[in-house]
């Protein structure tokens, strides 16, 4: 039986989401085909074709399929699901938006951001913000699921799978696309990046936030933040780490001025490393932290700036 | 125009949660249940619409066990004019409690439904794109911001790149994102007020849904857990420290 991961793009690029995908489904049912749909996404769908472990394209190219909105990627996705066991997308907040409702007209209950699959029909996924872990098994019928990518390896590349252009209904005319303002950054992104350095509401203004970017820039670390710095309008909506925004796992997470709310904690705690700077030594961040600094943030980052510097990082 | 908003009794967003020893779910016994705070927002939301003369109406609905009416009390007691009670005791799913919804939105008919974007117990995310699906209706999931105007909505979306405008056309289904505004605690004149406001009450069965879960929960267990570690007495010591651990480029 066949299962058919989403693929995650911008129209140039395939995102390594996808890749994570591909691992989970083929856990679950192989082989794994691939639906990229977009405007002008042929070479992402060659891209999709290269991950091993996968047996076909297929590629839905139409303007309105551009920003992977919600209506018109339930229909699509309906009009291709015969046949396949199992639907799968990464967690994102582009699968979140559609998936459910491809479920919902499936009449399946949907399995949201697995972290594992312990059989093809059970899985494990968090709940009450990651501090319980619920193992479920869906036994009839197809299975829809979202991914935590975080949670999976990356499928490899070297495979050369077939791409296959499939028949785009018409658009539902429900919605449309009105604009976007998306953060632009020269740094990784804050799901893949090796080294993230978080920032809390202990930086006190968006102007001192700018204290963590050479540190960043040095480490080729990405920025996040916790909500209350993202609420306070220190740094845009899509650097909150946490229950309800971004989880990110990367070798090292260095927390700044965050308490470690379990909310917050739900988007970082299973990270390699976790430091944390914080004046408080009470701060529940510390029971989690294998490597806590007691400082005034204030004297410890510009410090921490110079002796990088010292040690060669540039 | 008419607005309904789904609210959901949870645990406590403050509360730490126990798995229980035989592994058949958390404790909840003697533990804080709150209006999950998504759901919070989405009640300020339509009340905040109402009294901007938008709205003309604001219902709240609640899926639950009979102490899910302090939840629609609460709803009330924010502004909203008058509560639906679905009296359902264990887990409901969320494609169940869409159906039930759908009953409900079918017989009401509101020009828009607002909900939270996931309850903080389950950590689901899929309601009110289960709910706009069923209803063959648009959605802006995830909302930062709202604009009525006449027979759409312009939604602002926290997308993981950035904001996502959307403009979608009612009736249609908004999920709320912590952004959207900051929800007021209910004033003890609103709270007595409330207390006359009507809460209807019916089941599932009256909707002729079937809350059977079907996905089946073979355990609930701890996750594996951090230790604290240690703490540093210098910048140049952390520094230290994490080339040791082989995380420094
Ligand atoms: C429904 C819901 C969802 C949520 N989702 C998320 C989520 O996804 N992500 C998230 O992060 N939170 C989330 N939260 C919020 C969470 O509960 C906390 O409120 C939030 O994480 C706190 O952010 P903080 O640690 O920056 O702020 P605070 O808790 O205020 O902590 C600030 C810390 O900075 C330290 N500090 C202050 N000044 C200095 C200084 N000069 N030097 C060193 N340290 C200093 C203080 O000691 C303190 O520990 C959610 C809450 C709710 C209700």
């Amino acid at each position: 039986m066949t299962s058919l991961v989403i693929a995650e793009h911008d129209n140039a690029l395939l995102k390594d989401a996808t890749h994570k995908t591909v691992t989970a489904a083929a856990a679950i049912s192989s082989p794994v085909h691939v639906l990229v749909a977009g405007k002008g996404c042929a070479a992402v769908a060659q891209a999709a074709a290269k991950i091993a472990g996968v047996e076909k394209v297929l590629l839905a190219d139409a303007p309105y399929l551009e920003k992977m909105l919600a209506e018109p990627m339930e229909a699509l996705i309906l009009s291709v699901a015969d046949g396949y066991e199992a639907i799968l997308a990464p967690a994102t907040t582009t699968g979140k938006n559609y998936l459910p409702r491809v479920a919902a007209k499936l009449d399946v209950p949907q399995v949201s951001e697995i972290l594992k699959v312990v059989s093809p029909d059970t899985f494990e996924r968090p709940i009450y913000a990651g501090n319980a872990i619920e193992t479920v098994q869906a036994s009839a019928g197809k299975k829809v699921i979202t991914v935590r990518t975080t949670a999976f390896a990356a499928a490899a590349e070297g495979a050369s799978a077939a791409v296959e252009s499939v028949t785009v209904p018409p658009d539902p005319g429900l919605s449309g696309f009105a604009g976007e303002e998306l953060s632009k950054s020269e740094r990784p992104e804050l799901t893949s990046a090796k080294i993230v350095i978080s920032g809390g509401r202990g930086l006190g203004s968006a102007e001192n936030f700018h204290l963590l970017d050479s540190i960043a820039d040095k480490l080729h670390a990405a920025v996040g933040a916790s909500r209350a710095a993202v609420d306070a309008g220190y740094v845009p909506n899509d650097y909150q780490v946490g229950q309800t925004g971004k989880v990110v796992a990367p070798d090292l997470y260095l927390a700044v001025g965050i308490s470690g709310a379990i909310q917050h904690l739900a988007g970082m705690k299973d990270s390699r490393v976790i430091a944390a700077i914080n004046k408080d030594e009470e701060a529940p961040i510390f029971q989690v932290a294998d490597y806590g600094l007691v400082a005034d943030l204030f004297k410890a980052l510009p410090e921490l700036d110079e002796e990088l510097a010292r040690r060669g990082y540039k | 125009m008419k607005v309904l908003v789904p609210v959901k009794r949870v645990i406590d967003y403050n509360v730490k949660v126990r798995v229980k020893a035989d592994q058949s779910g958390v404790d909840l016994a003697n533990v804080k249940m709150s209006m999950n705070p998504f759901d919070e927002i989405a009640v300020e939301e339509a009340v905040r619409l109402k009294e901007k003369g938008k709205v003309t109406e604001v219902v709240a609905v609640s899926i639950g066990p009979q102490q899910a009416s302090e939840t629609l009390r609460t709803a009330l007691a924010m502004g909203a004019d008058r509560g639906l009670l679905v009296k359902a005791d264990g887990p409901v799913e969320p494609l169940a409690v869409a159906k039930i919804l759908k009953a409900i939105v079918d017989a009401e008919k509101p020009d828009l439904v607002i909900a939270g974007k996931q309850a903080i117990d389950d950590d689901s995310n899929q309601v009110g794109q289960m709910l706009a699906a069923l209803l063959g209706w648009g959605q802006g999931t995830f909302a930062h911001s709202l604009e009525l105007d006449g027979a759409s909505a312009k939604i602002a979306r926290e997308i993981d790149g950035g904001l996502q405008t959307v403009t979608v056309k009612l009736p249609a289904v908004m999920t709320t994102d912590l952004r959207l505004n900051q929800p007021r605690y209910a004033s003890l004149p609103n709270i007595m007020k409330a207390k006359k406001k009507p809460i209807a009450e019916k089941t599932p069965a009256d909707y002729g849904v079937d809350t059977a879960p079907r996905l089946k929960v073979l355990k609930v267990s701890e996750p594996p857990r951090r230790g604290a570690g240690v703490k540093v007495a210098s910048v140049a010591e952390l520094l230290d420290r994490l080339k040791d651990a082989g995380v420094m480029p």
